[in-house]
């Protein structure tokens, strides 16, 4: 496996060896009969974390998050919140809550009795039930609704009442299951920053399911990608779109330009890729550690290349094409330039300047160049 | 988990042995070679020979089944009628009347249905000389008003649960109305059709109450010979009846859940493969 | 496969009729028909929902204001054939006398009080223990295995299918003195003298309760079924134990489905003759019953009528209640 040095990190809990976890999957495996759900995965989220399980539909983000909740029972392995084993503990007898994608707000119950339910399981003091109630209310802006049935609320103040009900006993983890998936796309922007707004007020420990990757960039510290049962890679945002450690994340993440070669030149400080597939060579400026003539890939997201119709001064990390598509997205345009070997790169540009995009259109040779600390060598 | 699906195991256990020990026991007891029906006496055919024998149950189950089909076809037309009107119709002028009279049936305890319809006939009678005494026809009408209201209720759910976009599309493309129904509405709705005339025709060979009422003289059904012996206690030929009736019924109610079960599983199928190619 | 084989058949099915239709669009009679309908406002929507219509107002509604006349003993009725009208049609100053009659007997007869009374508490009973034995197999039906859940569910519709009179029937087999328990609790020496079930109210209630169990089941069915699961997982993630699970979510929701099975066994229950007739004593009073008395051994019409009437009124409520909660149902809101 080609592995990439990273930049070094601000001294982040999850970097720190000493750190305790406060939720602990040991090693849990899910099977539905003969169907894998969730593959012997193991992962460490640490208190006040706002953490992202991605992945497409069916990946086995949900089930994790069911057996955290308590719903499933792992096939093997174990689950600790907070130094203890919860693996056989019921769901109501969990600490944690969940915020259900539907939302299930009891239908024949007022907002207000939709939010108290919980407490009242716990038998807290109805004088204490009332305050709380009203507290979380106020916080999530619905105090004049408390008398609504949910039928009577919109999509955005639904979510709302699902996340006061889910928030108001307290959990030590909240399992978000796409909490803005039933949003509209700008109620949904707007819901982002106000759910991670509210978890830094209250210092819950979250953990978000979606399979929308931006959602999980904005929202998150850390993500989980996951694929076919089996956490990918683990990491920030910024780590696992500028430094996949597969094809499947780069990919999965965001656009990215492939460019398949062999490895000519390995050495600690640098690699050289040939490529026949983008026409020249890829220069990478940091060393991967890989078997000399192995096959791998350069993987370069479309911001990062430039394109010009003058040849730039350079013979690495630079090939030619015609532009076969433009397509104007406001804050920026999207090139598609076929290659020689007929490869399409995508290459987006900012907009900056108005009449930026003028000088090049439909047809027009032109080149792509990138830096060298552009490219990530994947090898598989 | 494991506590309460022994708990539901249960409950079914239980509650299965009451609608069926009563349904089996008749069928046993119809092998009984002792007249007193509950002591057993042996295992024997006699009485489905001495059913066969009975010349007024076999009359009388002939009349039944002649009144249960004419009744089953004309409800299912009329019911079709009703139910293509109240489903698709919209809202004009007289519906809520239409669809209270529907679905009145349903829940008005037959003594009542039996009696009104009687006096009915009586006045009619007495006004147009039609229908001149009381048997085949009167029966035949009063049970098609009675089960009417179920091919209605049958066919407007179903019509109701698929969108009416196929019809708009089939007359967007210029079909007649009339045309429509044959073409589009009517094969839809087949499915539907078989299970009000199925409903139909057994509601009205098990109609006792309301036939009753408007039967006269010389037109005595089955469940009206059942009635009158089974007034006078257990007789083992109407075990035998029993049986055969719960035999055939069992079969019909067999091959339609097979039958169901398998379109239920190709639509799955269906589904399966869509999904996989998209 | 299949479906492809069967796609070329069912178009030439199509082809046919499409074809005998054209050409019965272009018959003269057809056209003549069409014009004349058209020319008097009669389109083919007016005849589809005419002909019903007719067939219900006719058959349906005018027997019940006859019936209302009769019990009101109205002159106007004309001059019936039947010897029981004709004797009570007699003497204009009779009628109002008459008139009053059929429905003041019904206040002093105890007999019609008692059986009103009775029929209510008979039905209101048999409709509590249909529900306590029909909710949790409604239940252990709904939440069962789906490949299970269609055959459950024709084991519960399949009694329904057989005949009604020969399942009430059974029962006498099994209850007499005789008869199967009876058989049994001797054999095991429970018992020296057989315990008389038969033509006792409890039989009654048996009757009732086995064969309007599937009515209470099947509405209580499909509302369980279509419940949303996630809210009895979300009462669980909120701290709920499974029983208050079900006592603060699973019952509430179920609430039109209560009401929709009780009111279906309820109502015919009321009125229910051929099960008193059969397992109740010979004295039992049943409103159902006393009408088909009045009716078929006291000859006495407009008394029937009149007890009819009552029943009636006795049932307006119990059917508004149902259609209330079948309109609930069929929104899937809940108040």
């Amino acid at each position: 496996m080609a592995t990439n040095p990273r930049p070094q990190q601000q001294l982040a809990v999850w970097n720190d060896p000493q750190a305790v976890p406060y939720v602990h999957i040991d090693r849990v495996t899910k099977k539905f009969g003969d169907f894998v759900a969730v593959n012997n995965v193991s992962l460490k989220i640490y208190k006040k974390e706002l953490f992202c399980l991605l992945g497409g539909s069916g990946c086995g983000k949900t089930t994790l998050l069911r057996m955290l909740a308590g719903f499933e029972e792992p096939t093997s392995g174990k689950l600790f919140i907070d130094g203890v084993d919860v693996t056989d503990l019921p769901p109501y007898e969990r600490p944690v809550n969940m915020m259900f994608q539907s939302y299930a707000l009891f239908p024949h119950m007022t907002v207000e009795q939709n939010v108290a339910f919980g407490l009242k399981q716990d038998g807290v003091a109805k004088d204490e039930i009332a305050t709380r109630v009203d507290d979380m209310l106020k916080l999530v802006r619905l105090q004049q609704f408390a008398k609504r049935k949910p039928h009577q609320l919109s999509g955005g103040q639904r979510q709302r009442v699902a996340l006061a009900r889910s928030l108001v006993k307290r959990p030590k983890l909240l399992l978000l299951d796409e909490p803005l998936g039933a949003l509209d796309k700008k109620l949904r922007e707007h819901t982002q920053f106000e759910l991670v707004n509210l978890q830094e007020q209250l210092g819950v420990t979250f953990v978000v399911v979606t399979h929308d990757q931006e959602e999980a960039m904005t929202l998150s510290s850390r993500i989980g990608v996951m694929n076919q049962g089996e956490i990918i890679q683990v990491g920030t945002p910024k780590d696992i779109y500028e430094y996949p450690n597969s094809r499947f994340v780069a990919e999965f993440i965001g656009n990215v330009n492939m460019f398949e070669g062999r490895l000519i030149e390995d050495e600690p400080d640098h690699v050289r890729i040939d490529s026949p597939e983008m026409g020249g060579t890829v220069y990478v400026d940091h060393g991967v550690s890989s078997a000399p003539d192995a096959v791998v890939s350069a993987a370069i997201r479309p911001e990062k290349i430039n394109i010009s119709t003058e040849k730039p001064a350079q013979t690495d990390n630079v090939t030619q094409g015609v532009v076969k598509e433009i397509a104007y997205m406001g804050d920026m345009s999207v090139y598609l330039v076929q290659l020689a070997s007929n490869k399409i790169v995508r290459v987006t540009q900012p907009n900056t300047y108005r009449h930026a995009d003028d000088s090049i259109t439909w047809e027009q040779t032109v080149y792509l160049s990138w830096h060298a600390s552009s490219p990530v060598v994947l090898s598989e | 988990m494991k506590q309460s699906s022994t708990f539901r195991i249960s409950v079914l256990v239980f509650g299965f042995a009451f609608l069926y020990i009563p349904i089996l026991s008749l069928i046993v007891y119809s092998f009984n070679k002792s007249r007193l029906v509950t002591v057993w006496g042996g295992f024997s055919t006699q009485w489905y020979g001495r059913l066969l024998e009975n010349r007024q149950i076999l009359d009388a189950a002939w009349l039944s089944l002649k009144i249960a089909a004419i009744n089953a076809t004309g409800a299912v037309i009329l019911g079709t009628l009703a139910g293509l009107a109240l489903a698709r119709f919209g809202k004009f002028r007289g519906r809520t009347l239409l669809s209270g009279m529907t679905t009145a049936p349903l829940v008005m305890p037959e003594v009542i249905t039996g009696l009104s319809l009687l006096m009915l006939f009586v006045v009619m009678e007495g006004a147009f000389g039609w229908p001149a005494g009381r048997g085949f026809t009167t029966i035949t009408i009063a049970h098609m008003t009675l089960t009417l209201a179920y091919v209605t209720v049958i066919v407007q759910s179903r019509l109701s649960s698929l969108d009416d976009s196929l019809e708009e599309a089939a007359m967007d493309l210029g079909a007649r109305p009339a045309k429509i129904f044959f073409l589009i509405t009517l094969p839809i709705i087949a499915p539907a059709l078989v299970s009000g005339w199925l409903l139909s025709f057994t509601i009205s060979l098990d109609d006792l109450v309301v036939t009753s009422f408007v039967s006269g003289p010389g037109s005595s059904t089955l469940p009206m010979v059942i009635f009158s012996k089974v007034r006078l206690g257990v007789s083992p030929d109407i075990n035998a009846l029993a049986t055969i009736i719960v035999l055939l019924v069992t079969i019909g109610v067999i091959l339609a859940g097979i039958f169901m079960a398998r379109q239920e599983k190709r639509r799955l199928r269906d589904m399966q493969m869509a999904a996989a190619a998209k | 496969m299949s479906a492809r084989a069967e796609a070329p058949r069912r178009h030439r099915h199509s082809a046919g009729v499409q074809l005998i239709l054209d050409f019965l669009h272009r018959l003269p009679p057809y056209r003549w028909t069409q014009a004349r309908l058209v020319r008097w406002g009669i389109t083919g929507r007016t005849a589809v929902a005419a002909i019903p219509y007719f067939w219900l107002l006719l058959f349906f509604l005018v027997p019940f204001i006859i019936v209302l006349k009769i019990a009101f003993s109205d002159a106007r009725i004309g001059i019936p054939p039947y010897q029981p009208l004709v004797q009570w049609m007699e003497g204009g100053v009779m009628q109002i006398n008459v008139h009053l009659k059929n429905f003041y007997s019904m206040v002093e007869d105890s007999l019609y009080w008692k059986a009103y009374l009775n029929s209510i508490k008979v039905a209101g009973i048999s409709t509590v223990l249909c529900l306590l034995i029909g909710y949790p197999m409604a239940y252990a039906v709904a939440r069962a295995q789906s490949t299970w859940r269609h055959i459950l569910l024709m084991m519960v519709i399949l009694p329904f299918w057989t005949s009604f009179l020969l399942r009430v029937y059974a029962w006498i087999g099994i209850l007499k003195n005789n008869g199967l328990i009876n058989n049994f609790l001797m054999w095991t020496g429970l018992i020296d003298e057989p315990i008389v079930m038969l033509q006792t109210d409890f039989a009654i209630y048996v009757g009732i309760v086995y064969s309007y169990l599937p009515f209470m089941i099947l509405p209580l069915y499909s509302n369980l079924e279509k419940m949303d699961l996630t809210l009895l997982e979300a009462a669980a993630d909120l701290g709920a134990r499974p029983f208050k699970t079900f006592m603060t979510i699973t019952l509430p929701l179920s609430l039109p489905g209560i009401v929709a099975g009780s009111m279906l066994v309820f109502i015919p229950a009321v009125g229910e003759f051929v099960i008193p007739e059969l397992l109740g004593p010979s004295d039992s009073l049943m409103i159902g019953k006393v009408l088909w008395q009045v009716f078929f051994t006291k000859r006495d019409w407009p008394a029937a009528c009149a007890v009819a009437i009552a029943l009636l009124l006795l049932l307006v409520i119990p059917i508004v209640l149902l259609q209330r909660a079948q309109a609930a149902e069929a929104r899937g809101a809940h108040r």
